[in-house]
């Protein structure tokens, strides 16, 4: 059983409608595309998935980059410049960090989540200025993630949005984790708290996780789009996108829109939020300490202690679990955890069984560290689409 | 005893205070509170601004951030020429533009791997497999044995201990030299390298040295000028760590680099050297083994070769090869490898089946060869043209013999070459640079690449119509210009509203 692949959705899959599309455009594309979007790698099929994101987000453009990380690191340089400042959550993903770097802002981080520290920081950068030479800022970016993969927390957003208006900084939100995995319909945490999509300046997102391909893509405003695509690197000096890779995130895209007809996409969304809440509650009950938000579908667990990492890691193995340990330097010292990412095609049987086995690690590793009594929320506020 | 003497001292010191007159007692601490105050006190504090939260709302209240993105029409230039040439289907040897089928001179194809049955049928039998994407990074699950078995490939096609796979071409070079080169060390770079290897330069915040494009008596003495100061300082040079990095075959030039002369700079000097081989992996030497092939020089000697898979192999990724102990070290370092899921596992196996292909038939690198003579020939002899590029490179660029000084109008008359080569069944494209970014401003140019199954008669076809063009556009534009109200001008003021929107 994996439960360490961030196939949230269950669009990995090697048969079904996706690979059968694919398969037809290999023979029709080919696998290579050998020209960035600027020098004749611009295909239709690429102008189809660019459109297709847009509606699916909401937004009035977006486009698609074929690598996830590259997705932040070769972009941000194009929408700040020196002069700028970056406030960065201190949890954020190596690629927003290494993004952020290579714009030359200035970057300052606030503590994870904390939006009292954000307005305090962004009070005081837009009183005070730059620094030094005390001129004003050219803009003020606020970089955060939808879901935090390895705390398993959602970002404030209503917070953040509020603070944005107040402050007129832009927000720069990274959906790698929660786009598809989170929301009523998919649509991630945007959706989750029912907020305009257009009230985000840059929403960005990946395909690997909940569309089971590869690639990320950027959404916002005509104006924006139009900018990044005349002006980002990765439009004028990377491959563009290789057509099989394109046509799984249209033919997932367009399952979870519901745009085949079936109400296939909603099931999954669907059974994914119950698995997440059915999941996290048993554990909660069995006394493991557990981070993160109740609806998000990544579970960190508690190990705390270094020696268990590993055992943990290969006790469950043994007994037929995949799961991912993590530990310094990703974490701090003394916080490690096992993270356990649910898919909507684990069936309640495989939630079971996983339970089962991480009860008998559990008793063996003694980690049910919890006293306090389980949250009051429950999985049967989901209706499942049979 | 030292320590006998110091009770009698402190026993002396105490007395001495018992006995001491209370006016004398007095003196001393008001002495000693002076100095104290002295101390603490600044010499000089002017009153600090503190503002009150009324004053900071105004300050919030009025300020005005720039836009978050300069207004770019849906009409400027760049779009505009990116939807006009938006490719229909596949991007092969032949390419459908607009309806009309063209040969395709634009894209990074040497070798016609685009479309290859086998390759195709690699791909689909590996996504029945595995499905299209692995859903996870290259530690947590994100393995398969298909990038084991590419990974083992390429090291043993490169004559190397290990490769390492990257699942994008750019973040291969930008993430391995960070990897590696870190503050306070030295990188001496060649002006000329291509964007991702600025990229990773900047990243990597060490001191950088550029040397003059392909100029080894300048890089030599850059490198006893770095020699002399270490005199000065051993310390510090000691852990400074310095690297050369070159490409093999320079992309914005279509020249190859002094490999021989490097190596040599390399022992004399101590310093490691990276060779990014984007180009030339799959390109150069007798079976395509790149620049090392190509000057016979073991890749033992170079200490990183990076290539791309995204070229002469026509898939999606990158890789690193070299000694064990250095590639491990991206295993853990590598941002692009560390923190990315990996390469979908049909694009490893489409690279794996083009790499099997190549290595079955070096024929095709005689051919490739033998085209590129033929149009490089072909294109020398081009009134008003003047090709950039070695005779032997797939990449050549093609330069206005007389340029107008101002180069967006180049690019501007540029792209109305390619425009007309377009409509007589040529795709060309120009090559695209970010001006306020690079390194060095880049003069404007058509970049051609050469593909290895054109044949003799589409060379001399498309040579002749790229030779029409250029002479119908510079015709055009010489008995024009004579005429004030031309298009020219209004090529003119395209190129400012092009200058004021980036």
């Amino acid at each position: 059983m994996n439960f360490g692949s961030y196939n949230y959705l269950g669009f990995a899959e090697n048969s079904g409608p996706c690979a059968d599309s694919v398969q037809d455009v290999v023979q029709k594309y080919g696998v290579g595309v050998c020209a960035s979007r600027q020098e004749m790698g611009y295909m239709d099929i690429h102008k189809e998935l660019d459109e297709l994101v847009a509606e699916y987000l909401g937004v009035e453009a977006a486009m698609t980059v074929p690598m996830g990380f590259a997705t932040n690191s070769l972009n941000m340089p194009a929408l700040v410049s020196k002069g700028s400042l970056i406030l960065s959550d201190e949890l954020n993903h190596a690629s927003l960090i290494l993004g952020s770097r290579l714009t030359g802002a200035v970057i300052r981080t606030f503590k994870h989540n904390d939006m009292v520290d954000l307005e305090k920081k962004l009070r005081e950068a837009v009183c005070e200025g730059q620094p030094r030479t005390h001129r004003p800022w050219k803009k003020i970016l606020i970089v955060v993630e939808g879901v935090y993969s390895m705390e398993g927390s959602i970002v404030r957003l209503p917070e953040v949005v509020r603070l944005k208006e107040k402050y007129k900084a832009y927000i720069y939100l990274d959906e790698a984790h929660s786009i598809g995995a989170m929301g009523s319909r998919g649509r991630g945490v945007v959706d989750y708290f029912g907020i305009d999509p257009r009230s985000i300046d840059i929403l960005m997102g990946t395909f690997t996780k909940s569309f089971g391909s590869a690639g990320g893509y950027i959404g916002g405003s005509k104006r924006l789009i139009n900018h990044l695509k005349a002006h980002a690197h990765s439009f004028i000096y990377s491959t563009a996108m290789s057509p099989p890779v394109a046509q799984q995130i249209i033919s997932s895209m367009r399952i979870i829109m519901g745009k085949d007809g079936t109400q296939e996409g909603m099931r999954r969304v669907r059974q994914l939020a119950w698995n997440t809440r059915y999941f996290r509650k048993r554990l909660h009950e069995r006394g493991y300490i557990i981070y993160g938000n109740k609806d998000s579908p990544v579970v960190p667990l508690l190990l705390y202690m270094p020696s268990k990492v590993a055992m943990f890691s290969r006790e469950t193995l043994r007994r037929g679990m995949a799961t991912v340990v993590v530990g310094f330097p990703a974490t701090p010292l003394i916080e490690t955890r096992a993270r356990f990412c649910l898919s909507a095609s684990h069936t309640k049987e495989m939630l079971d069984e996983a339970l089962k086995i991480i009860d008998d690690v559990g008793d063996l590793l003694r980690l049910r560290y919890s006293s306090l009594p389980p949250p009051d929320f429950t999985e049967a506020d989901i209706q499942l689409i049979e | 005893m030292a320590v006998i003497p110091a009770t009698w001292d402190m026993y002396d010191l105490i007395q001495g205070v018992l006995q001491a007159p209370w006016y004398h007692m007095v003196f001393e601490v008001a002495l000693v509170l002076l100095i104290v105050k002295i101390y603490i006190s600044q010499s000089f504090s002017p009153e600090k601004t503190v503002l009150t939260d009324k004053e900071k709302e105004t300050l919030v209240e009025e300020w005005v951030p720039e836009p978050l993105a300069p207004d770019v029409p849906d009409d400027h230039p760049i779009l505009k020429s990116m939807e006009k040439y938006c490719i229909e289907g596949q991007n092969g040897k032949y390419v459908t533009v607009n309806g009309k089928s063209c040969i395709n001179l634009a894209s990074f194809n040497f070798l016609s791997m685009v479309g290859k049955k086998e390759i195709e049928d690699e791909a689909l039998k590996a996504l029945k497999v595995y499905g299209v994407g692995s859903c996870g990074p290259r530690g947590f699950y994100g393995t398969m044995d298909v990038h084991l078995h590419l990974e083992d490939d390429l090291a043993k096609f490169m004559n190397c201990e290990e490769a390492i796979l990257y699942s994008y071409g750019f973040a291969t070079i930008a993430s391995a030299i960070p990897a590696y080169s870190k503050r306070g060390d030295i990188i001496y770079a060649d002006e000329n390298v291509g964007f991702a290897v600025q990229k990773g330069l900047t990243a990597s915040r060490s001191h950088i040295r550029w040397f003059r494009h392909n100029d080894m008596e300048h890089l030599e003495s850059l490198l006893i000028e770095q020699e002399k100061l270490d005199k000065k300082n051993p310390k510090k040079a000691k852990v400074t760590r310095r690297f050369i990095v070159v490409e093999g075959l320079y992309l914005n030039s279509g020249d190859i680099c002094p490999l021989p002369k490097l190596v040599e700079l390399k022992w004399k000097y101590k310093v490691r050297i990276f060779l990014e081989e984007a180009m030339s992996f799959g390109v150069l030497g007798q079976t395509g083994r790149g620049v090392t092939e190509h000057f016979e020089i073991s890749p033992d000697h170079i200490d990183l070769i990076a290539a791309s898979l995204e070229t002469a192999i026509a898939s999606t990724g990158g890789f690193c090869c070299g000694k064990k102990f250095i590639i491990d070290h991206q295993r853990l370092s590598g941002l692009g490898y560390c923190f990315s899921a990996s390469q979908p596992p049909m694009l490893a196996s489409a690279a794996l089946q083009a790499l099997k292909m190549l290595e079955s038939k070096p024929r095709i690198l005689v051919d490739l060869r033998e085209n590129c003579e033929r149009f490089h020939q072909k294109l020398m002899n081009m009134p008003g043209v003047k090709v950039i590029g070695d005779p032997i490179s797939p990449i050549k660029h093609l330069m206005l013999a007389e340029p107008a000084g101002d180069p967006g109008l180049d690019v501007r008359t540029l792209e109305m070459v390619v425009d007309n080569a377009m409509n007589d069944g040529v795709a060309l494209t120009v090559s695209r640079y970010l001006e306020p970014e690079e390194h060095l401003p880049k003069d404007p140019s058509i970049r051609l690449s050469v593909n290895c199954e054109l044949t003799h008669e589409e060379i001399d076809r498309s040579a002749d119509i790229i030779s029409q063009s250029f002479q119908a556009v510079l015709g055009k534009l010489t008995t024009r210009s004579l005429d004030v109200s031309s298009p020219l001008n209004s090529v003119q003021q395209d190129n400012r509203s092009l200058k004021a929107s980036r």
